[in-house]
């Protein structure tokens, strides 16, 4: 059974909403993961959870990659596990290295938290095999600073590796600027690492699980990991 | 030894919050305000051997003070309470 590590950093706010998801919605073993643990207690998965690590002094994820437990996440990372990073998770995993870019303050300079529409770009990585290609998704966001920015040449590398794998889209799933809920480059909502192990995005699919509140869609990130893990993770 | 380290966002990377300073700096009636960026401005006392600050400053801007992706930095030393 899929073995998930969740990370809690001092100011993580949606870790216990993922741990709830794993285990009491999808049915799968979640295993927290505390900020300052130097080993993994041997997850096959590691998620990094929305929230305000380390109350978002001098940049949102700045001081989380030095927490004692991401030398092993990094490690993790480097060696094929695969990780994901929703939110300040995302944010983080840009901050150490982990994946390209950087996420700044919304372009409206407010602080978001509605449903968004997405189009699934890729469905042959790790964490969207269970999505069919161009599959529209509804799942929340809520962040004050998700623009995804990168230099000129870094976009054209994600692009050109075809490392985006969803973008915020309107109902008719096109990438309007009206849909676009922070200003990101290229209505960017997550990318994946060039080696694909390693995602992170914006929107919330720990909040998307359980339909009785509401919305679903988010499941299918966390099946396809377990999917991956099922086909042994040879990515 | 006294560090002083400036912080700003590299030319072309969007600034929203200084665009929204520079509007209400216009609403005010100082209208020849123009490219207003915000940025970081961090003070710090230094120990250790003088020779070696500028190059352990450089180390710390490039590790954690800036995010090279975005941000640009400089600093200055100078004798502690000394202007």
């Amino acid at each position: 059974m899929m073995r998930c590590g969740v990370v809690t950093f001092p100011g993580s706010l949606d870790d216990a909403d993922t741990l709830y998801s794993l285990s009491e919605v999808l049915g799968v073993e979640a295993v927290p993961l505390w900020h300052k643990d130097r080993g993994l207690h041997g997850v096959d998965s590691i998620v990094l959870p929305g929230g305000f690590s380390y109350g978002d002094y001098l940049r949102s994820g700045a001081l989380a990659r030095f927490s004692p437990v991401m030398d092993s996440v990094v490690e993790f990372a480097n060696s094929g596990g695969l990780v994901m990073g929703l939110c300040n998770g995302f944010q983080i995993l840009c901050e150490a290295g982990l994946l390209p870019g950087a996420l700044v303050r919304n372009q409206s300079l407010l602080f978001v938290c509605r449903a968004a529409h997405l189009r699934v770009e890729r469905n042959d990585t790790a964490f969207t095999n269970s999505c069919s290609e161009g599959e529209r998704l509804l799942l929340p966001i809520k962040h004050g600073e998700g623009c995804f920015v990168a230099n000129a040449d870094t976009l054209e590398r994600i692009e050109g590796n075809g490392q985006v794998v969803v973008r915020y889209v309107d109902e008719n799933g096109e990438t309007t600027q009206a849909a676009n809920p922070n200003g990101s480059l290229n209505n960017i909502a997550g990318i994946v690492n060039e080696a694909g192990n390693v995602f992170g995005m914006m929107p919330h699919a720990e909040h998307a699980c359980d339909r009785a509140l509401g919305m679903d869609d988010g499941a299918k990130f966390f099946r396809s990991i377990e999917a991956q893990l099922a086909r042994g993770n040879a990515s | 030894m006294q560090a002083k380290v400036y912080v700003t966002p590299k030319a072309g990377v969007l600034d929203p919050a200084g665009k929204a300073t520079q509007k209400a700096l216009h609403s005010l009636g100082f209208e020849e305000v123009r490219d207003v960026r915000l940025g970081r401005y961090i003070t710090m006392e230094v120990e250790g051997d003088p020779t070696e600050v500028t190059a352990r400053l450089d180390d710390m801007c490039r590790q954690l003070l800036a995010n090279g992706v975005i941000e640009d930095y400089r600093f200055e030393v100078g004798e502690t309470g000394v202007e």
